[in-house]
């Protein structure tokens, strides 16, 4: 089972074509991920050799999903080319766009997620590292090797926290790990992800990482309350950031009093939630809760 | 990127929206020619990019041009909140007969714009929405259509403003989109008694993620006011300053977040932010490595890295070499975990340098900055 991400999942690759999609394509193709196409309009019609594969390019995702039956895209395409990336691919009725893209503008991405929400077409990200279902597929940049598949769910906003997670549960396994991205402007939230896991008989626990800027985790503590009743592990970072100061990703902003860690910490805790101060004791409490 | 008010302003005049006569300068004498060219009596206003400028004593109104060389040189230099006055606008006073509030803020949650509007303006609006959440209209903005004449004539309704702001509102869209910025306000907006409809004070934050398509934005560069950030700035590097002791060197933003509040659990203090990103090259971790030493605050450095798609021994090897080009003048604590974490700790072991010493794990390696820091 697993969510939105399974070995019958027949991936597109948008921008496959470049450095950084060539790149993932391989690694994606070495972590059992069905790829199915490129698209590139310059390229139509060719094929790229990733070690024993020859992907096709398409000249549109209408046609790669017309000739493969492709449900998922990437999308690797630079900032400029973003919005216009992901429009056609909700045009053509993808029903799920991982957008891996870093620095798209705000009014852009505002757009396409209107536009995408419109036409039923899901989005993860942008400015995310996508989404793995360790032994099935990988669709993103996420390292496929450092974990194994089992039963914790993850969803953060954070790569590297992400990976670090999975490293620290390896012996335990995922069944899926969401990337959904630190930009202000994102498609897939934490609370869509908790809804799907909870709905997954393959998921037992849920772990939610989060950080400074906006309200979704105090918005995800009070669905965990409402709608959730698996264990969930929490771990939020920023704690030390300062109030006026972006912190890396472009979402990662305390403004005024509101987006702080203190205040996450104590929504997602008043609603039942284990939260770690440190990744590495998030993994304790994940070991703690999985042995009751 | 924030704007400064003088900024703000521009910006707002150029899309047709009437604002006070005004000038800007760094030089109290030339303050006193400005007041002149105003009509002697001007209000002066320190130009920092934080709120409560006026409780700090800075915005005073000065009756003549000698009154306003004065104010200026009392406010120029000032601290505010951390912020140090290098400029002061002078405007033309006005005749308020009320006074209003208008934004557009993003609504993450939501993921568009919100328009948010009193006829409450010129005081501090989260106050005005903790207490009389009634007395602020918040007005969802379709991405696909706008703020058009009619949108804005409904924002206007509903949050009791003069018909005289549609105008407004409309050319303060423009003012969004068509710059590509993520914040709008105009605090107050006010009706003059001869019933215009002027922005006396404005904020205004750019998307840097649009820069790409804003080529003006080269003469507004954000201007650091830290100068290792500005030398960061420099060297491409995604680096903001902190009051502390243990310089932090780490590859992506929630880690290094992560690494700021470990350190701060040890009992000291992180001196910065550092994400090296994914690539973490030879020249990055030397770069970064120079900003940090150059710190003077800086009591010890820990490099946090953890291999997911770059493999631990490319960093190591990126480490080793940014010490053939950097003099290491602080320890440094290196936690290399991940992919090829073995390998790249026997790298890190056989440069063998007297200042560098590994942790394993993240939290052991925390632990042994902070208390070298607090050893010296």
């Amino acid at each position: 089972m697993a969510i939105y991400l399974t070995k019958e999942s027949k991936v597109l690759v948008q921008g496959m074509t470049g450095a950084e999609g060539m790149k993932h394509t391989r690694r994606m193709l070495a972590a059992g991920t069905n790829v199915v196409g490129g698209v590139n309009p310059r390229k139509a019609g060719r094929s790229v050799d990733f070690d024993d594969r020859a992907v096709p390019v398409f000249g549109s995702v209408a046609e790669g999903i017309a000739a493969t039956g492709a449900d998922v895209t990437v999308v690797f395409v630079p900032p400029v080319f973003a919005k216009a990336a992901v429009t056609e691919a909700a045009d053509a009725g993808i029903p799920l766009a991982v957008v891996i893209t870093e620095g798209i503008p705000v009014h852009d991405a505002v757009t396409f997620h209107a536009y995408a929400a419109a036409k039923g077409t899901r989005i993860i990200g942008p400015n995310c590292p996508g989404l793995i279902t360790p032994g099935q597929s990988n669709a993103g940049i996420i390292p496929a090797d450092i974990t194994k598949a089992g039963r914790i769910g993850l969803v953060s906003k954070s790569g590297t926290l992400t990976y670090q997670l999975m490293y620290e549960l390896r012996d335990i396994g995922f069944s899926t790990c969401v990337g959904i991205g630190g930009d202000p402007v994102i498609g897939t939230t934490h609370i869509d992800c908790l809804a799907a896991f909870q709905d997954d008989p393959d998921t037992d626990l849920i772990v939610l990482i989060g950080e400074i800027g906006g309200d979704a985790e105090e918005r995800a503590a009070a669905y965990v309350r409402d709608h959730v009743t698996k264990p969930v592990v929490a771990y939020i970072a920023g704690f030390t950031a300062p109030e006026g100061k972006t912190m890396g990703h472009a979402g990662a902003i305390v403004s005024g009093s509101s987006g702080t860690a203190q205040a996450k910490k104590e929504a997602l805790e008043a609603a039942g939630v284990r939260v770690g101060s440190t990744p590495t004791e998030t993994a304790r409490l994940v070991l703690d809760r999985l042995a009751q | 990127m924030d704007l400064y008010e003088h900024q703000a302003r521009e910006l707002f005049e150029e899309h047709g929206i009437l604002v006070p006569k005004a000038e800007v300068t760094e030089s109290p004498r030339e303050a006193r020619e400005i007041a002149r060219r105003l009509g002697g009596r001007v209000v002066v206003k320190a130009q920092v990019k934080t709120g409560g400028r006026g409780k700090a004593g800075g915005v005073k109104l000065a009756a003549d041009p000698a009154a306003a060389e004065l104010t200026a040189r009392q406010i120029l230099g000032m601290d505010i909140k951390g912020h140090t006055v290098g400029k002061v606008m002078l405007a033309q006073p006005v005749d308020i007969e009320s006074e209003f509030y208008v934004s557009y803020v993003l609504d993450r949650a939501a993921g568009r714009f919100l328009a948010i509007a009193s006829a409450e303006g010129g005081m501090d609006i989260e106050e005005v929405a903790a207490n009389r959440p009634e007395a602020v209209a918040r007005i969802p903005v379709d991405p696909s259509e706008g703020v058009t004449t009619a949108k804005a004539a409904q924002i206007a309704q509903v949050a009791g403003l003069p018909d005289r702001t549609v105008d407004v509102l409309v050319r303060l869209w423009d003012v969004l989109t068509r710059e590509d910025a993520v914040l709008v306000e105009v605090n107050p907006l006010v009706r003059t008694s001869g019933g215009q409809i002027l922005a006396l004070d404005g904020k205004v934050t750019l998307d840097d993620n649009a820069r790409f398509r804003q080529e003006r934005w080269g003469t507004q560069e954000a201007a650091h006011d830290d100068a290792l950030e500005a030398a960061a700035a420099a060297k491409g590097l995604n680096y903001v300053k902190l009051d502390g002791e243990v310089g932090i060197i780490g590859n992506g933003a929630g880690l290094v977040m992560s690494t700021l509040d470990v350190v701060a659990g040890c009992g000291a203090r992180p001196a910065n932010f550092l994400d090296i990103g994914g690539g973490a090259s030879a020249q990055i971790m030397a770069d970064g490595l120079s900003v940090i030493l150059s710190d003077s605050a800086v009591k010890s450095v820990f490099v946090n890295v953890f291999g997911g798609i770059t493999a631990c021994d490319a960093v190591a090897d990126g480490i080793v070499q940014a010490l053939e080009s950097v003099r290491l003048t602080k320890p440094l604590v290196v936690r290399l975990d991940g992919n090829s974490a073995v390998e790249g700790r026997a790298i890190l072991d056989g440069r063998a340098h007297p200042l560098v010493e590994q942790a394993t794990t993240m939290d052991g390696a925390a632990r042994r900055a902070a208390e070298l820091a607090n050893a010296h």
